[in-house]
């Protein structure tokens, strides 16, 4: 069954209607907001407990928990940082929320704040999303001089809430580079621990979540937890935006339950696959990070954590990279190589040094330059730079690898096949 | 990583205009006392848009004096962060083309050969003129309209060769060609008719309150609440 409109969160993601407060509070935007605060920090933490929301930013932590290992009383400030960094590629989806739904966003970031005593609030978002900026800040104006944030609001709680943004550099999604990055530094990642937590925005208690985990706090709050926990499957609930790109008939984004089946999402709101099901190659299933998962496994699949863990994969943003039948396969999995050798901040040797080489050899094997010992090396290496680096840029480098040799070797010994036959005809 | 180095030509100064000065006074404040070095990128950002899209050295000695930092640290940064230009851009357009997977899937290298036969055959370089240069770059977060080009602010989506040829011609033109999609639709709605978000009830009103429901010290009376209103019952 496909998710009901009126059980959608995100009501004007696309723009068909008017994205400012007016439009937004329309929709039902900013409504009660008071009465939730006044409910206080730890009912808000508990209901959101309660809705089994995971981070929608790659990792699927657990939200209400995170949101409680903030300290209750501290000398020092507390800060929410969002992130809106949105950078790992296929992923699109922040981007509508902060120019189509802002208020959504700006709503959750004073209800999270507050839960989490934070005063002050910045939005990182990633500096090429320059009119999404100019969006949001639009509405984040609304929103000051209608005092629903800043100082005095009518929510009783200050609360300022900042803009401010990077200049081209994914790792800066990573959420100690993003510090790093916010305080004015090249973004390059922490050693944890200490956990932000503890230790985050100038050396002060921090959270960092996603620009989409915190716009659905609202509904959340007003529908109840257990509403949004009813939404999806076991330990996997909710709403979630799916972002369909590549060999498909009619590309988009689009909010669904989790858990639906990858074949549904796709006939139902994509069209299809192009050419029909049955040109399916593969898809990646999370954004470019998560390994491929090939065709005849696309059958079931299901659009959750669980089972994309299960097929050694992951849900990472949702973002679905659709190959069909026509898709070089070996050359698709070499570009996004390139795409981590082309971002690696360089501190840590198996990254750096790693990434580069994977790219090198894919380019080598796309063209069936290579010798077939050299599959099992290829995955040897990206086995160690995989969990032994100081962010998981390395690992989100490795995986793609290992799910193209996983799954498609047989296309890479007979690029290498072909490649030895056509030289050696040519040296006879 | 990518080796980034300043150019060898550079302006001899560079100095905020008052307006930007104002504007930079205000981000600086956004941050706590003591903290100023946090406002850099969009400080570097803002003077290689006062630079003409690039950002010289003398912009970036300006904004370390004015944030108090060493020169190096600003220098890391403008090494560090792509979007900072080292040497000139096109006046007219510096053409971004996103190559990364989602795009070279739906014709990206398409797009670049437009580039490489209209501007210059090497990403970085002036055209002959010096209107324009490309480069390609990662993933522009738009892959669900891909394939796609940023121009300074503007995105341009779910283009074609001959559509990215005709939008170059027009902004030689000096023309302001649309931006956003250009086979006509919306943002990442599905091309065609809505598979979603037609429910009228999500946009006349009469859904809202209706969560009040839910608790009862806001129940009885919750009717007559009016929608936004902050006074909770009970
Ligand atoms: C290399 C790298 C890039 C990342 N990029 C992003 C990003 O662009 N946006 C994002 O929300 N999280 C990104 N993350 C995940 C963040 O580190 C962090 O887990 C997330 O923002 C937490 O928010 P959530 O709990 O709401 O998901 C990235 C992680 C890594 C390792
Ligand atoms: S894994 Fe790569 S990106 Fe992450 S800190 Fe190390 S070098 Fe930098
Ligand atoms: S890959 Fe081009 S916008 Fe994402």
């Amino acid at each position: 069954m496909l998710l009901e409109d009126k059980d959608r969160i995100f009501t004007n993601i696309y723009g068909f209607h008017d994205s400012g407060l007016k439009g937004a509070r329309a929709r039902g935007s900013w409504d009660g907001t008071k009465f939730f605060i006044d409910k206080g920090h730890d009912w808000i933490i508990s209901e959101v407990k309660t809705s089994g929301l995971r981070g929608r930013g790659g990792a699927g932590f657990p939200t209400g928990l995170k949101w409680s290992f903030m300290p209750k009383a501290d000398a020092r400030p507390s800060y929410l940082v969002i992130n809106a960094d949105e950078s790992e590629p296929g992923s699109c989806k922040d981007r509508e929320i902060m120019r189509n739904d802002p208020h959504l966003l700006i709503e959750g970031a004073l209800l999270a704040g507050f839960a989490m005593r934070a005063h002050t609030s910045y939005i990182y978002i990633r500096g090429e999303f320059i009119r999404e900026r100019e969006r949001l800040q639009r509405a984040i104006d609304e929103a000051y001089e209608a005092k629903l944030i800043g100082k005095n609001n009518v929510h009783g709680w200050d609360f300022d809430l900042y803009i401010s943004h990077g200049a081209g550099a994914y790792i800066c999604g990573e959420e100690t580079a993003l510090l790093e990055s916010l305080e004015g530094k090249k973004g390059q990642p922490r050693l944890k621990p200490p956990f932000p937590a503890n230790v985050g925005l100038y050396g002060a208690p921090t959270t960092i979540n996603n620009v989409e985990s915190i716009a659905v706090v609202p509904d959340i709050l007003r529908r109840g937890g257990h509403w949004f926990a009813a939404l999806g499957l076991p330990n996997n609930t909710g709403t979630k935006l799916f972002q369909i790109s590549g060999h498909v008939n009619r590309p988009c984004v689009v909010e669904e339950e989790m858990g639906i089946p990858v074949r549904q999402l796709i006939d139902e709101h994509c069209g299809g696959v192009r050419g029909g099901w049955n040109n399916l190659l593969a898809i990646i299933p999370g954004g470019s990070s998560m390994p491929l998962i090939p065709a005849d496994l696309c059958e079931t699949l299901t659009m959750d954590f669980d089972s994309l863990t299960k097929l050694k994969s992951g849900l990472g943003t949702a973002a679905i990279i659709v190959l069909d039948k026509s898709a070089d396969v070996v050359k698709a999995i070499a570009r996004i190589a390139y795409f981590y050798k082309h971002e690696s901040c360089g501190q840590c040797t198996p990254c750096r040094e790693g990434t580069g080489w994977m790219w090198r050899v894919l380019e080598r094997m796309s063209r069936g330059e290579a010798e077939k010992s050299e599959i099992d090396k290829l995955f040897d290496v990206s086995k160690q730079i995989e969990g032994h680096t100081i962010c998981a840029l390395g690992d989100a480098a490795a995986w793609p690898v290992q799910g193209l040799i996983r799954h498609f070797r047989p296309e890479i010994e007979a690029r290498i096949d072909a490649y030895k036959a056509a030289h050696k005809e040519a040296a006879e | 990583m990518a080796v980034r180095r300043l150019s060898p030509d550079q302006p001899r100064d560079f100095a905020f205009t008052p307006e930007n000065l104002s504007w930079a006074k205000e981000t600086i404040a956004k941050f706590p006392q003591g903290k100023q070095a946090s406002a850099i990128i969009p400080l570097l950002w803002r003077a290689q848009e006062q630079a003409g899209g690039w950002l010289p050295e003398p912009a970036l000695r300006h904004v370390a004096d004015m944030l108090g930092v060493a020169y190096i640290r600003a220098y890391e940064v403008a090494t560090f962060y792509t979007m900072f230009q080292l040497s000139p851009v096109g006046a007219k357009a510096h053409v971004q083309v996103c190559g990364t997977t989602p795009c070279m899937l739906r014709g990206a290298e398409g797009l670049i050969d437009v580039c490489k036969r209209r501007i210059a055959a090497h990403p970085h370089e002036l055209s002959e003129d010096g209107q324009f240069s490309w480069e390609e770059v990662e993933c522009l977060g738009a892959c669900a309209n891909a394939p796609m080009v940023q121009i300074f602010k503007d995105v341009y989506e779910d283009l074609t060769p001959e559509a990215l040829d005709k939008i170059l011609a027009a902004i030689g033109r000096g023309a302001e060609p649309k931006t956003g999609s250009q086979i006509g639709r919306k943002t990442s709605s599905p091309e065609g008719a809505p598979t979603t978000l037609t429910e009228p009830a999500l946009y006349d009103g009469s859904r809202l309150g209706a969560w009040r429901a839910r608790f009862p010290e806001l129940a009885e009376g919750g009717a007559e609440t009016a929608p936004g209103s902050e006074k909770p019952k009970g």
